[in-house]
């Protein structure tokens, strides 16, 4: 049985990725081709042609106005997926249609629903507006990740492993020792995971992006919307400064870090990465240095979890862990997760 | 349903109002989804948790 959750909505890519040509990508082991069509609408159908499987995404398939033709024998689709030429003959066989999938674009991204489209309501996307907001400034990426997306999820959940992985970029001792609050909205499906350093040491990601130099007040709060988004609240001020009781918080520098997590196959991700903040909005170099670090921090994650897979792979349903309070987070995500995955069984061979 | 880690043990608090210390998550988890079995409304804790922010 997988571990990956259907019937949910996932982040397939940027939208700056997809534009009026061929792009593929595999998400929850579906390969799947979009292209941005005439009127501007991302459109997203199998790739893999009906009548021997050719894909789609591949050369010599041709994108010809807002119509694919097949590089191997000339199937020619339209965008709904549906087949309007096939060669040598006239008539269309009525079944031959490539399956669609409902696609929304929002707050930057390109989410898909995987599996039943009957059940696809847009409306229950998670959001992460900061991404696209005129008062923030947004940097992101995506890296591959050879590890499955549990992998990420316990990493993203516990950060205390900032101090001992990230030492030098976000990790300061403070993190790992400082207790966290762990919350769960069971109605909602979300997992909050609060840690609030009143006096910490100010990592160079942060002294070097907001100009603070002395010790600093360090919020992280997480909010996980299961099974693709992630999001930190971070918010960083001068030892003591605290937002207004009204909330206004002007003192304060506000990074809103996004994940999207996105499983490729049973035991590979996509890791989506975006940084957006509320300060030094036109600074270049600021998003350069927030984009670079940012970058190598999730690089180092990378090269850890694709350590782990192996090693998790290798030994397969026996192996043994040990669960302590950092944990707690991580612990909250996978039930959820293994609920959803639960919830319609749809066997996949891994 | 919440639960606030704060010291080396971690307190349960059920949506129920029931609540438990644990010195292991799992443990944690496993009582806090059998609610109600197991669940009685909380007697006040003499333990000290020491203050944990809400979660905005
Ligand atoms: S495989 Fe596509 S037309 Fe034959
Ligand atoms: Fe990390
Ligand atoms: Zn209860």
């Amino acid at each position: 049985m997988t571990s990956i959750p259907r019937d949910q909505w996932y982040v397939a890519a940027y939208g700056r990725e997809i534009g009026p040509a061929l792009f593929s990508r595999t998400v929850c082991g579906e390969s799947i081709l979009f292209w941005r069509t005439a009127s501007g609408r991302v459109t997203a159908v199998a790739d893999r042609c009906v009548h021997r499987r050719f894909p789609l995404s591949e050369l010599p398939t041709r994108l010809v106005d807002d119509q694919v033709v097949c590089g191997y024998h000339g199937f020619t689709y339209g965008a709904d997926g549906r087949c309007v030429a096939v060669p040598g003959q006239t008539r269309v066989p009525r079944t031959a249609r490539l399956s669609t999938y409902p696609v929304v674009e929002q707050d930057s991204f390109v989410w898909v629903w995987i599996g039943d489209p009957v059940l696809a309501d847009g409306t229950t996307i998670p959001r992460a507006p900061w991404l696209t907001a005129p008062d923030y400034t947004t940097v992101s990426g995506m890296e591959p990740l050879a590890a499955r997306f549990g992998l990420l999820v316990d990493n993203l959940l516990d950060l205390s492993h900032e101090t001992y992985l990230h030492g030098g970029y976000i990790g300061t001792p403070e993190v790992a020792s400082t207790p966290i609050t762990t919350e769960v909205d069971e109605a909602a499906g979300i997992v909050y995971v609060s840690r609030r350093m009143a006096d910490a040491a100010c990592p160079p990601f942060y002294s070097r992006s907001t100009g603070l130099t002395g010790r600093i007040t360090r919020w992280q709060d997480i909010e996980y919307a299961p099974p693709c988004l992630y999001k930190l609240h971070s918010r960083i001020a001068p030892v003591g400064c605290l937002p207004d009781p009204d909330g206004t918080d002007l003192d304060a520098f506000h990074v809103e870090v996004v994940y999207a997590i996105t499983p490729e196959t049973e035991h590979t991700t996509h890791d989506f990465w975006a940084v957006a903040r509320d300060f030094a909005l036109d600074d270049e170099e600021v998003s350069a240095f927030l984009a670079e670090s940012n970058r190598t921090v999730v690089l180092q994650d990378v090269a850890a979890l694709d350590v782990l897979e192996r090693v998790v792979a290798s030994e397969e349903d026996g192996y043994q862990e040990l669960s302590i309070n950092i944990d707690t987070g991580g612990l909250a995500a996978r039930r959820i997760l293994a609920r959803l995955a639960g919830g319609r069984v749809h066997q996949v061979t891994s | 349903m919440h639960w606030v880690p704060g010291s080396d043990r971690l307190r349960a608090v059920c949506h129920c109002s029931a609540a438990r210390d644990f010195e292991d998550p799992v443990a944690l988890w496993d009582w806090l989804l059998a609610h109600p079995s197991g669940h009685r409304p909380a007697v006040p804790e003499p333990t000290p948790v020491p203050a944990a922010a809400g979660v905005s």
